[in-house]
């Protein structure tokens, strides 16, 4: 289960990365966030932000147009 | 975070359309681990002024420009106005504005965030904005008329901030 969840619904690029890296800032290392979004380009662009700051992208899940990322803070 | 990697980036394009990709660059390279520094020369200040209600864009001269209308039916939205409309059209007073308003329309539809909106998450983020002093002067700005937390410099404090940084964009 995520300790936060960001909906991040009806933002485009680059809202939803910012706003993951605003939510994942004010939490603890080990802790999860679940990052709602309905941008098509935050499947590429949230692995690209796991990838370079080296937060852990746990799942991706695709639920009626909503992507739902699971990511653990680093 | 010194050990960060950097970024920077020129900014001179002082139209409202061309305002965003800085404004975007910037906060996701900080969002991605950078420390980015903006410098803002020519047309590009009108970027940092606190007043970015009067940023324009024009379709004249413009032709990559899309025209579609944000509202109306669904047919009426699809059609691009842009290669139908005669360049000539957008050189009548106040055809600026309209198109500025119908991008702004568009942008709000879309989930695109405001320029002011993405200024002030750079700030938030420690981008640092550094205005081009000779440029301020040229254009006979007041340093009143731009936001806080602004610095004035020239040409060789830009070359400073690329010292070790592998990614400088001119915009």
């Amino acid at each position: 289960m995520a300790d936060e969840t960001l909906d991040a619904s009806g933002l485009n690029c680059p809202l939803p990365i910012l706003k993951t890296k605003k939510a994942l800032s004010k939490m603890d290392t080990g802790k999860i966030l679940d990052v709602i979004s309905t941008d098509a380009g935050s499947v590429k662009d949230i692995e690209a932000f796991c990838n370079q700051t080296g937060n852990k992208l746990i799942s991706t899940v695709e639920e009626s147009g909503k992507y739902i990322f699971t990511i653990e803070k680093a | 975070m010194s050990d960060n990697k950097k970024m920077t980036i020129i900014a001179t394009k002082g139209t409202f359309d061309w305002a965003f990709p800085p404004f975007i660059v910037a906060s996701t390279g900080v969002a991605m681990d950078r420390e980015v520094t903006i410098f803002f020369t020519f047309y590009g200040l009108n970027l940092l002024l606190k007043d970015t209600s009067k940023l324009r864009v024009s379709p004249l001269g413009n032709p990559g420009m899309p025209m579609k209308m944000p509202f109306g039916p669904e047919w009426l939205q699809k059609i691009d106005f842009g290669p139908k409309i005669p360049n000539i059209f957008w050189s009548l007073p106040f055809t600026e504005h309209l198109a500025t308003y119908l991008m702004k329309k568009t942008m709000k539809k879309n989930g695109v965030a405001t320029l002011n909106e993405l200024r002030s998450i750079c700030q938030e983020f420690d981008v640092k904005f550094i205005a081009c002093e000779m440029t301020v002067d040229l254009f006979g700005y007041s340093k009143d008329d731009f936001i806080d937390g602004v610095e004035f410099a020239g040409a060789a404090t830009y070359f400073d901030e690329c010292d070790g940084s592998n990614h400088n964009l001119y915009m």
